[in-house]
This record gives structure tokens, C-alpha cells and sequence, in this order.
């Protein structure tokens, strides 16, 4: 079962890598972000396959870490990097 | 009884597998913004729920299961929330959905 | 199979390298970047470092992205940079400095394969006992080798003074938020944040865990709160600030001063205590450093607008 385990781990890194395309082709900069959600996400199912497949349990904790701090990245691009032409009328948050 | 909980293990961490390949099929083949995120975040939060789950059915330990329940449900809200922020900024700034 | 997933992941990490330092735009770069920070987590768990890992996590792919794209947020917007063709000459001379640099890496990797045996892991563990806290990275950090994670701090510390010395720092207004979720989301994971940075703190004292990712993850914690429309005074010029900042150094440097005038020698705990001592400065250590990376933050969210 363990072997089976590092398998899928090297299966969704694989699949992580092909993900990166999108982060080299774009063409727009949301399109770069999403590949990096994609990497994100695929990093925390490799760490949890890993700590079982390796017996590890503090790979979970990495893996919190990523999926606690994942949503960081998206958030100061969203509010500080994507150039804004200006808000539209009307509802203004907060 | 311990063959059934193997079996629906493997299974989920199978499918976990498919929908994880689905979702980059869709970030790559897909034409624009909100249909990559369309692909993307709704596949792989479900692919990383159905890995959890099938780790979890093995753990063995509460500890680990109710950490693993802690990152799914984190990697949910998160991507959710990012998903509707990246959409919603792409439409203020006047990016159009793709038609075809 | 484990040599395809570790080679797999080691050429990942060239050609991600390569493209951060050759991307056609710096947001292409800042995104490789953290792409990059994200694999190199990966490589340090293949290299069974979890420590490193945990830390690599919260500050290279975490807190560091933040402070990247913040910063790129203030610089106007870049034209594409055209491929241009180099000359040929350039192209010699970049050959040549490629030849240069290559020489010392050689000697390097010569000398690590002349190493014997492999590293001070042994001996580390077989003084464990004498550094009264069961986590070997914690012992040599806090231990072993205390003085220079003092002078880390303190390295820490200058940066931010050094920021701070280039001018007032105020949180710039924030920009139309598109999603009412955010301040949802905020709500509901600041807590959240300050758990995992206690239990990261906590987990140092018997394994991966420790000071710089609890900060790390406080930091994110306060920086996704101000991104939400938090509001929080500006760090210099403010004593409440200097003080949560200055914490972690000072109480490093009373314990290390402190134990003299007790009649041990510098930086030498008194074994009765030496566990408890270690936790105060893991605690106000971990403290300091989320407050300095915000501080930082602070600083990249600079209104340049109001200069000239």
C-alpha cells in the first residue's frame, strides 16, 4: 500500500508539472495565478501521500502550513498587483 | 471488513487521482479565465477531499484524521474565497467571459 | 522510482529558476519565484528536513510572495520586454563569467564529496541530553549554537530599522474589493492563524516546528487581516510596535547576560531552568518575528503617490 502511495505522489507531481504550462504560456496574469493555485493545492495532496508513504507524520504540518497560507498569494495579487482601472458605480466593499 | 475499508481506500484515492488530471486537463485546454477557474478550483478541492478521505480511512489515529478533515476544509474555504475574488476583480476590470 | 520523483522534481526546479531570472515580465519572474519556493519545500522534504521544509513553506512561498506582489503593486505598469538578439560579444562574455563563476562551485562540490560520514546528526543527538528539550533542531538553534540565532534576530531587526529609515511608511488605501467574501474569510481564519502559530510553537519544543514558522504564520495572519481592510497603526514611530518587535532580541539577550550575573558563563543555561528558559525565548522570539515581517509589509505598502 505504501509503494502505492509514493506512485501517487509522483503521479500528481507529474501532473503538477504539466499544470506549470499555464503558468509559462498565460497569457493573462490570473492565468499565472490559477496555476499556482493548482500547484498549491497539488503540493498538499503530495505531502499528505508522502507522510504516509514515508511514515512521516510532520509532512502534515507542512502541508497545513500550504494550505493555510495558499490563500495569501491570491489575495495581495487581487488587492495590491492586478492594475485597476477604478471601482464601477455604485456597491463599494468594505 | 478490513478488505471493504482497503477497497473503498484505493477507490477514493483513485478517483482523488482522476480529478486532480481533470482539473489540469481543464486549466490547459480551456479558452479563458473564468472557465480555467471553472476547471480548476471545484475539481481539485474535490480531488484533495477524496485523497483525505481515503488517507483517513487508514490513519488509524484521530489525531491525523481531524487534521486531515482541518487542511480539506481549510483548502475549501480558501479556494472558494480566491475563486470569487479573482472572478470578480477579472469582471471590475473588464476582462468579458468567452463566447463562443 | 524514488530517483524519477526526486530528478523529476530537481529539473522542475532549473527550469523555473531559469525562467524567474529570464521571464519577459517581473511578474512572470515574481511568479516563478514562489513557484520555485513551493518545489524547494518539496525538495527539503525528499532531503528529510521537515524543519527547513515548514519554514521554507510559511516564508518562501507564503509571507515572501505577499511582500513581492505588494511591492510590484507600487511600481507603474511594465511594458513587455522585447526578445532582443545579443551580440555576440555579450555572449561571449557572459560565456566567460558562466566559466568564472562555475570554478568555485566545483571546489565546493569536491570538497563536500571528500566529507566524511554524514554531518553532525550524531553527535548532535548524543549531546541531546545536555540541552534539556527534546527537539534536536530546537537544542542546536537555542543551544548549541544560540549566539548566532541571537545575531539572526538581531540581523532581522536591522532590516527593519533600515526600512523604516527610508521613510514614513502608511498603509496605502486599498483598492475596491470585488468579493464580500474576503473579511468572511478573514474573520473566520484569523483565529485559525494564531492557533497554528501557537501549536507550531509548541510542537518545536519535541519536533519540526519553532520560532521563525510561527512567525512566519502570524505575519500571514496579520497581513491577510490588513488586505481585508483591517485597520492597525503604522508600525514606525509607534512604542507599542517597537516594543513587540524589539521582544524577541531582548529577551534573547537578557536570558544570554542574565545567566552571568548568576555566575554561569555566557549563553550557559542553568540546567534547572534551561527548559523553561528556552520556551520564554522560542515564545517572545516567535513573537518579534511575526511582528517584524508585518512591519515589513508595512513598509512595501508605501504610498509613493505622496513623494515626489
Amino acid at each position: 500500500m505504501t509503494d502505492l502511495y509514493f506512485y501517487a505522489a509522483l503521479f500528481l507531481l507529474a501532473n503538477m508539472l504539466v499544470g506549470l504550462a499555464r503558468a509559462l504560456r498565460g497569457p493573462t496574469m490570473p492565468d499565472r495565478m490559477l496555476s499556482g493555485e493548482l500547484m498549491g493545492t497539488t503540493a498538499v495532496a503530495v505531502l499528505l501521500l508522502l507522510s504516509v508513504a514515508t511514515d512521516t507524520e510532520a509532512l502534515i504540518d507542512v502541508a497545513l502550513i500550504f494550505a493555510l497560507l495558499s490563500v495569501l498569494a491570491v489575495v495581495t495579487f487581487v488587492r495590491r498587483t492586478w492594475p485597476e482601472p477604478g471601482p464601477p458605480r455604485g456597491r463599494r466593499w468594505p | 471488513m478490513n478488505l471493504f475499508i482497503d477497497g473503498a481506500s484505493l477507490m477514493l484515492l483513485v478517483l482523488g487521482l482522476l480529478f486532480f488530471l481533470s482539473g489540469t486537463i481543464g486549466l490547459l485546454r480551456f479558452p479563458d479565465v473564468f472557465t480555467r477557474l471553472h476547471a480548476l478550483s471545484k475539481t481539485d478541492t474535490l480531488a484533495l477531499g477524496f485523497i483525505s478521505a481515503s488517507l483517513a480511512l487508514q490513519s488509524g489515529s484521530l489525531l491525523l484524521t481531524l487534521k486531515l478533515l482541518l487542511i480539506t476544509l481549510l483548502v475549501m474555504v480558501a479556494g472558494a474565497t480566491s475563486s470569487s475574488l479573482i472572478a470578480g476583480a477579472a469582471i471590475a476590470r473588464g476582462v468579458r467571459p468567452w463566447q463562443r | 522510482m524514488a530517483l524519477v520523483f526526486d530528478a523529476l522534481l530537481a529539473l522542475a526546479m532549473l527550469w523555473l529558476a531559469w525562467q524567474g531570472v529570464h521571464a519577459q515580465t517581473l511578474f512572470q519572474a515574481v511568479v516563478s519565484f514562489m513557484l520555485f519556493g513551493l518545489l524547494i519545500a518539496l525538495a527539503w522534504v525528499r532531503l528529510d528536513a521537515t524543519d527547513i521544509a515548514l519554514a521554507e513553506a510559511a516564508l518562501g512561498s507564503g509571507v515572501t510572495g505577499a511582500l513581492l506582489f505588494a511591492a510590484l503593486g507600487q511600481l507603474p505598469p511594465e511594458p513587455i520586454r522585447a526578445r532582443r538578439r545579443t551580440r555576440w560579444h555579450r555572449r561571449l562574455l557572459a560565456l566567460a563569467w558562466g566559466l568564472v563563476l562555475l570554478a568555485p562551485i566545483a571546489l565546493l562540490l569536491y570538497g563536500v564529496l571528500q566529507l566524511e560520514g554524514r554531518g553532525l546528526g550524531a553527535e548532535v543527538n548524543a549531546s541531546l541530553s545536555q540541552a534539556n528539550i527534546g527537539s534536536p533542531v530546537t537544542a542546536v538553534l537555542l543551544n548549541f549554537r544560540a549566539i548566532d540565532t541571537l545575531l539572526e534576530l538581531v540581523v532581522m531587526l536591522s532590516a527593519v530599522v533600515v526600512v523604516w529609515s527610508l521613510g514614513a511608511t502608511a498603509p496605502s488605501p486599498l483598492p475596491w474589493l470585488p468579493a464580500p467574501s474576503l473579511p468572511a474569510l478573514t474573520r473566520l481564519l484569523f483565529p485559525v492563524f494564531l492557533l497554528t502559530a501557537g501549536y507550531l510553537l509548541w510542537r518545536g519544543e519535541h519536533g519540526p516546528g519553532g520560532a521563525f514558522p510561527a512567525g512566519a504564520v502570524l505575519a500571514a495572519g496579520f497581513v491577510l487581516a490588513i488586505l481585508s481592510g483591517a485597520r492597525a497603526p503604522a508600525p514606525d514611530g509607534h512604542t507599542g510596535w517597537r516594543l513587540l518587535i524589539c521582544l524577541g532580541p531582548l529577551a534573547f539577550a537578557m536570558v544570554a547576560g542574565g545567566v552571568l550575573l548568576a555566575g554561569y558563563v555566557y549563553f550557559e543555561y542553568p540546567p534547572r531552568v534551561a527548559g523553561l528558559l528556552m520556551i520564554g525565548i522560542e515564545i517572545a522570539a516567535g513573537i518579534s518575528i511575526g511582528f517584524m515581517l508585518t512591519a515589513l509589509f508595512f513598509a512595501a505598502e508605501r504610498d509613493h503617490s505622496s513623494q515626489v
